[in-house]
């Protein structure tokens, strides 16, 4: 006996947006996520947040209110996700006393999001460096400037609110160093009413602070003895190789870098679904028109399409919602997703990860943290015959650490030249007594 | 010569015919250590095997293993293997296959005091066995190891597609050209059926799923390989259905690998929970305190596995030129090293050192 209908993995734009359009539809809903509020980490919030700083926070409201029939399951870790009839997903629940939850649902939609990508370069391993998301995370939930006077380089347009969310949360901010040159490609932005108005806040915020932003250069080095002091900004060529002799030393006490993000697709690939290469380079899930994954039963929405902002999520999270409910949604929302995608495409066009930052690396620039492989160790498991990335985990033991290659999985593969496709059976660690005896422990769903 | 499968077969068979004073080229469709080497422990097991020429092969190959150890690095642990009994009838049954065993060299000692070399062990066990000839190594760092061999070179992502000539070989055919050689070795593992049939000849080796999981690093609170005596039950029987015995080991790196789990269901990739639940619960039963240490990964391989459970080792009975040396099921890293040996002294008419009858490719017909 399945415990609800639909079991949706994720509570952020996408999964708010498809619990509520299936409970509205007359779905039983489950609703899983890791974090202790609704919202993911694009509507990530603390306490009495008023929603300042937050776009479409008037949606999240919205979604966030409308969960009724929903049963909402904060602090659920999906550790692996079975398929059949019913599906059947394996959770742990809550934090310090932390427990084994058997979830069964007949239909699943997957929003479980992206996560943040970085490129690895000399000194990224520093204390001090750290993902932009991760330092959005620090501000949007606890309020704290990741330093004092710090430097954003990377790729995107996610470096602008970071840099602003920086800005307000007190920190001065030293460059924000984008390594693409969007420039033409800010067309398509100024095509979407709600974009240009976001795009020109971001400037004016930048400017008043007096941020300087600076496109075709990134940071390729990073110094300090213990933590981060100083960086090293270049220029950079079309393909992302510093052009010799425009180094500049940069001093900063906190260092943000965002390539883009990588979808969590673990779930997706343990219950059998289909996965294709996304156009920026990480796999996104296949999934058809009315959102459906190649598994039957099973619904895709939001970032494990590929990366393509909030509003492109709630439309895609509203579509799966109505589609496992079997209800036909409205045309607006089909038009607002067309219109949204194309953007997501122009966008993900404008913002490639080039090659070049290959040249970055040294042979002693570590590039799995987790197990502390650097690049020489990498070229070498390279000579010995790894082709793929986990021939690379075997031979040098790249990925094999507590993060499972997600943060090292696509810089590995990109090195050897290879799709970065996540394989990861245990999504999450899990005790060995509650993988033994899930049905013994208390707090059986239900 | 032509190797097919840079796996450890391949990669010993590839080492010792180089050794010998041939030049060997190794094609994988995918990479090195891609198949089964890359999803095994890799146990060099001697405990695990009643007397008769597996066992020969067995010890035969923990020599040569000693001796590449000394000359490459690839994580060789003689760590030793302790066997366990649950009951008095259990612990009896062992000490007599022990006994058996030592007539074909295999050292073992009795163990009252199991504590005595594992102290997590649960309490209420009848008794053991220890053997100190048990190791274990990194298969996939041995296999990289042996293949940079300078009379070997190593061609991944290269398919085999069949034989060339009449009478004899005179090339492998690839998808990326054909290599001329006199000499094919199909050492393609759990694939070597396809393989086999590609060149108009068959093996009958068929895939046998098993699973582990990987704890998160740990001090090392499991000394050496320790599994339930049941286990040798396991490896050896018919059954097609699930199959498990508790298989517990650290490692140099920290993390522990619970194992057994054996399964006919073909190349069924799909991850059991099921499966992974009795291999956590029985692990548990043999070391209580592992019940609080993280389980951070899961993997899955097939073993290769014949009819009759003993590898497939020497010339095709129809086809001159082409040699095979698979179907090792879970002892694969074990006997590889035996198995480059036999296949390098065979092709260059040197003494294999052993009666390699019991494996002949023709036995099955």
């Amino acid at each position: 006996m399945p415990d609800a209908d639909l079991a949706v993995i994720g509570a952020g734009p996408a999964g708010l947006a498809a619990a509520g359009a299936a409970a509205r539809a007359g779905l039983t809903v489950v609703l899983l996520d890791p974090a202790e509020r609704p919202g993911g980490q694009f509507y990530r919030h603390r306490d009495g947040d008023d929603g300042r700083g937050h776009h479409h926070w008037r949606d999240y409201l919205r979604l966030a209110g409308d969960l009724e029939g929903v049963h909402y399951l904060p602090g659920h870790r999906v550790w692996h996700a079975e398929p059949g009839e019913p599906h059947v997903l394996h959770c742990l629940a809550g934090n310090r006393d932390e427990r084994p939850v058997t979830v069964r649902a007949a239909k699943i939609v997957l929003a479980t999001g992206a996560h943040d990508r970085a490129l690895p370069f000399p000194g990224w391993d520093l204390p001090g460096v750290m993902t932009a998301g991760g330092a959005q995370a620090l501000w949007k939930g606890q309020g704290l400037p990741a330093g004092r006077r710090v430097v954003i380089s990377g790729t995107g347009p996610f470096l602008l609110p970071v840099a602003t969310g920086l800005l307000k949360a007190g920190a001065r901010v030293a460059g924000v160093y984008e390594a693409n040159r969007p420039s033409a490609a800010l067309l398509p932005l100024a095509l979407d009413p709600a974009r240009a108005v976001e795009g020109a806040g971001y400037a004016l915020a930048l400017a008043r602070h007096r941020v300087p932003y600076r496109t075709g250069r990134a940071v390729i080095a990073a110094h300090g003895e213990g933590r981060l002091e100083s960086v090293t900004v270049a220029r950079l060529d079309r393909d992302w190789q510093p052009v010799p002799g425009t180094e500049k030393i940069v001093t900063c006490d906190a260092l943000a870098i965002g390539y883009g993000f990588t979808p969590q697709l673990e779930l997706a690939v343990q219950l059998g679904c289909a996965v294709e290469d996304g156009p920026d380079g990480s796999a996104v899930i296949t999934a058809d028109a009315a959102q459906a994954t190649t598994v039957p039963g099973v619904w895709a929405a939001g970032e494990t399409l590929g990366v393509g902002g909030a509003v492109l999520a709630m439309a895609t999270g509203a579509l799966a919602g109505h589609a496992a409910a079997g209800t036909t949604p409205p045309g607006a929302l089909l038009r607002r997703r067309a219109r949204q995608r194309r953007l997501a495409a122009a966008i993900a066009a404008a913002w490639p990860v080039r090659d070049g930052w290959r040249e970055w690396l040294r042979d002693d620039t570590v590039v799995c943290r987790c197990e502390e492989v650097d690049h020489g160790a990498l070229k070498r498991a390279i000579a010995d015959g790894a082709r793929d990335v986990r021939s690379a985990k075997l031979l040098c033991r790249a990925g094999m650490g507590l993060c499972q290659g997600r943060v090292c999985g696509f810089p590995v593969a990109r090195v050897l030249g290879v799709p970065d496709r996540p394989n990861r059976p245990v999504a999450q660690p899990v005790r060995l007594r509650d993988l033994a005896y899930p049905d013994t422990s208390r707090g059986e769903h239900r | 010569m032509v190797v097919v499968g840079a796996g450890i077969i391949g990669a010993a068979i590839a080492y010792e015919c180089a050794i010998a004073g041939l030049s060997v080229a190794v094609l994988d469709r995918g990479p090195v250590a891609g198949g089964t080497t890359g999803a095994g422990e890799g146990n060099l097991l001697v405990s695990d095997k009643p007397p008769g020429p597996e066992l020969d092969l067995a010890m035969m190959s923990l020599r040569r293993w000693r001796e590449w150890s000394e000359e490459h690095e690839f994580e060789y642990e003689p760590k030793g293997g302790l066997v366990v009994a649950s009951t008095p009838e259990g612990l009896k049954a062992l000490d007599g296959l022990a006994a058996e065993q030592r007539t074909s060299g295999v050292e073992s000692l009795g163990v009252a005091e199991l504590a005595e070399y594992e102290p997590h062990l649960a309490p209420g066990l009848a008794g053991g066995v220890f053997y100190p000839q048990d190791a274990q190594v990194m298969p996939a760092l041995a296999a990289a190891a042996l293949l940079r061999h300078p009379r070997v070179t190593v061609h991944t992502g290269v398919t085999f597609t069949g034989l060339e000539g009449g009478e004899r070989v005179t090339a492998a055919r690839t998808d990326a050209g054909r290599v001329p050689c006199a000499t094919v070795v199909n050492a393609a593992g759990t694939w070597a059926a396809e393989v086999a049939a590609r060149c108009g000849s068959d093996v009958p080796v068929m895939p046998r799923r098993g699973f582990i999981l990987v704890t998160e690093p740990l001090p090392r609170i499991v000394r050496h390989k320790v599994y339930a005596a049941d286990y040798v039950a396991d490896v050896g029987s018919d059954d097609a259905g699930l199959k498990t015995s508790p298989v517990v080991e650290g490692t140099a790196a920290g993390p522990v690998l619970i194992g057994a789990s054996r399964e006919r269901v073909g190349f069924d990739g799909r991850f059991s929970v099921p499966v992974l639940r009795r291999l956590a619960a029985q692990a548990i039963a043999l070391f209580p305190v592992l019940a609080e240490v993280t389980v951070m990964r899961a993997y899955r391989g097939f073993r290769p596995y014949t009819p009759d459970h003993l590898p497939v080792i020497g010339p095709d009975a129809a086809v001159e030129g082409l040699w095979h040396a698979c179907g090792h099921e879970g002892a694969g890293v074990g006997l590889a090293a035996a198995t480059g040996l036999a296949v390098a002294r065979g092709l260059t008419g040197a003494d294999p050192g052993l009666d390699m009858s019991p494996f002949r490719p023709g036995r099955f017909a």
